[in-house]
């Protein structure tokens, strides 16, 4: 069987700098990955080049068997590869039932759809409630997302993702300045995410990490430095001293 | 979960509002029938503007040469009408297909760079539009204007007068006619994916949105509404100059969107009635200064905010009749 998403010594060079250093990684269909590394690892520019907005310098991306390296970033998501953002990216002036229809619209084709209002298809309105109501988004459908709660756009943000029905879905520090009493809410949808999506996880939150992924990257100057279970990562020594080590001591 | 679709339908459903507006500008023509000929002009200038609006209200396109595409549909339907095929529609038809195919060939340098880029790639193309039509003057009669534009009656049917009767119900029909469609396009998941690429693209990207293909179909539309405005002009007066290209002339339009407001549709026509009322009324008061006031008015609007201040006019209005802009 092949994997969801695969990369075979893919390389980012910013003139001097390399920023990915021949990446190859392997997302197992269906398994919780996690990505972590220090600060300057390189994780963003990995998820940008995972994702099409970065072109790589060398190397390729295989999404499903397919090679979309050549591919821009909205024909990625319609291959299935959907991402969250670790900045909250909403629409201003949309609510979120738009955002999220939005999305809807174009995984079946229909932004291209000029004459009939948004409105007039049930079907992606219903489908965008249903899931934002999951998300405990049902009472701020209407709501201009700029002035949601810090958290909900948080979940928004997710919501807006899974509206494209990815295959592999890339979560950018899905936690990432939510507060501590409103995190259980994020990490709900986490574990509630459908099982047949294959999850990357970038996170710095060891405990989030921990309880979360089946397999766990560790990427350290660009390059990938170690790959494990949960376990293994964190007995791994050279792990410890690159980046356990280095959170525990501030 | 039928209450779902409220928020969403309601935005694509006509307010009385609404009709009241364009059964008063139909009025117009039976109040004011001396009026016709400046009726006629605002009509276009409004089409003008709502086609700027799809661009700049909807997509964030700025543009300071959107009369390139005005004058080529001027040119296209005083050409036409020049050479024998004096049928209004088919003039309007031709003028919107050359102007949006013209657009669709523009767009692939206008949608690139900065907002500055945007805005000096547009004034470029108008600027060279200009000159080509100064130059090809044994096509466009140059400087001294294109001459001997012959109008067919409207449908077969209503013959041009001198007063401007027809003229006004043409443009205000076909004005009517591309704004309901303006509003479709609007309102339909196009709009929304628009208005996506427009607050922040790089999120309307990851929702598989192809941002540079919705971009350039707008713009290409757009150019195609412009260069309907243009061609009514050239019909409607029977004659065009090169001052269609000019500069002023896209400045102007974009004036009369700042006045209006841009990205509900009726801005470029609130703004068209507001704008050529205000310079036939400044003109009157001071003939040699008017554009004083109207610069002050410009740097008021931009100042203080186009939301606020109608904000505090339309207050007592909007609480009365319920919310007219969205």
């Amino acid at each position: 069987m092949t994997a969801a998403l695969a990369t075979d010594n893919l390389s980012k060079r910013f003139g001097g700098l390399i920023a990915t250093d021949r990446v190859s990684l392997t997302l197992e269909r269906g398994v919780r990955h996690a990505l972590i590394g220090p600060n300057g690892a390189g994780k963003t520019t990995l998820i940008n080049l995972l994702t099409g907005v970065l072109s790589a310098s060398a190397g390729t991306v295989t999404l499903d068997g397919a090679n979309v390296t050549a591919l821009a970033p909205h024909q990625r998501v319609r291959r299935g590869l959907a991402r969250t953002f670790q900045i909250n990216q909403y629409f201003p002036g949309l609510t979120p039932l738009e955002a999220v229809a939005l999305a809807v619209s174009e995984r079946q084709g229909h932004g291209r759809r000029w004459w009939r209002p948004l409105g007039s298809d049930r079907a992606v309105i219903d489908e965008a409630a249903a899931l934002l109501t999951r998300f405990r988004l049902g009472d701020a459908l209407d709501t201009r997302t700029e002035i949601l709660p810090y958290g909900k756009q948080r979940l928004l943000e997710i919501a807006i993702a899974l509206a494209s029905k990815p295959k592999v879905l890339l979560l950018d520090e899905p936690a990432a300045g939510v507060p501590e009493e409103e995190r259980h809410e994020i990490l709900a949808i986490l574990e509630d995410l459908p099982a047949d999506v294959t999850v990357l996880l970038i996170e710095h939150d060891m405990d989030l990490v921990f309880s979360f992924a089946q397999r766990v990257m560790v990427l350290v100057n660009g390059a990938l430095f170690a790959e494990g279970s949960p376990v293994e990562i964190a007995r791994d020594p050279r792990v410890r001293a690159v980046y356990l080590g280095e959170e525990q001591d501030g | 979960m039928t209450g779902f679709a409220t928020s969403i339908g309601d935005r694509a459903r006509w307010r009385w509002l609404e009709l009241v507006f364009w059964l008063a500008a139909l009025a117009c023509a039976f109040l004011f029938p001396s009026r016709l000929l400046l009726f006629n002009e605002i009509a276009i200038l409004a089409l003008f503007a709502l086609s700027l609006d799809l661009i700049l209200g909807y997509a964030g396109i700025v543009s300071l040469g959107h009369a390139a595409f005005y004058g080529l549909g001027a040119y296209t339907a005083g050409l036409l009408a020049k050479h024998g095929f004096g049928d209004p529609l088919l003039g309007l038809a031709a003028a919107g297909s050359v102007a949006a195919l013209v657009g669709l060939a523009t767009s692939f340098l206008v949608l690139r760079g900065s907002d500055l880029t945007k805005l000096m790639v547009t004034l470029g193309i108008a600027l060279m539009l200009f000159e080509l039509a100064n130059r090809l003057d044994w096509l466009t009669g140059g400087a001294d204007g294109l001459q001997g534009v012959a109008m067919g009656p409207v449908l077969g049917q209503f013959e041009f007068d001198l007063w401007g009767r027809t003229a006004f119900f043409y443009s205000l029909s076909v004005l009517f006619v591309l704004f309901y469609l303006a509003r479709r396009l609007v309102n339909s998941p196009f709009g929304l994916s628009l208005r996506a690429v427009k607050g922040n693209a790089l999120r309307a990207q990851a929702v598989g949105t192809p941002n540079a293909a919705r971009l350039v179909a707008i713009y290409a539309v757009a150019a195609g509404y412009a260069g309907v405005a243009g061609a009514l002009t050239a019909q409607t007066t029977q004659f065009v100059s090169l001052e269609v290209f000019d500069f002023h002339r896209s400045a102007d339009v974009l004036l009369v969107l700042v006045i209006g407001g841009a990205g509900y549709l009726y801005g470029g026509l609130f703004g068209a009635i507001v704008f050529r009322f205000m310079q036939d009324w400044l003109a009157a008061i001071t003939p040699q200064y008017w554009q004083f006031w109207v610069g002050l008015m410009l740097v008021t609007l931009v100042l203080v905010g186009h939301e606020r201040l109608s904000r505090g006019i339309l207050r007592a209005v909007a609480s009365a009749t319920g919310r007219f802009k969205r």
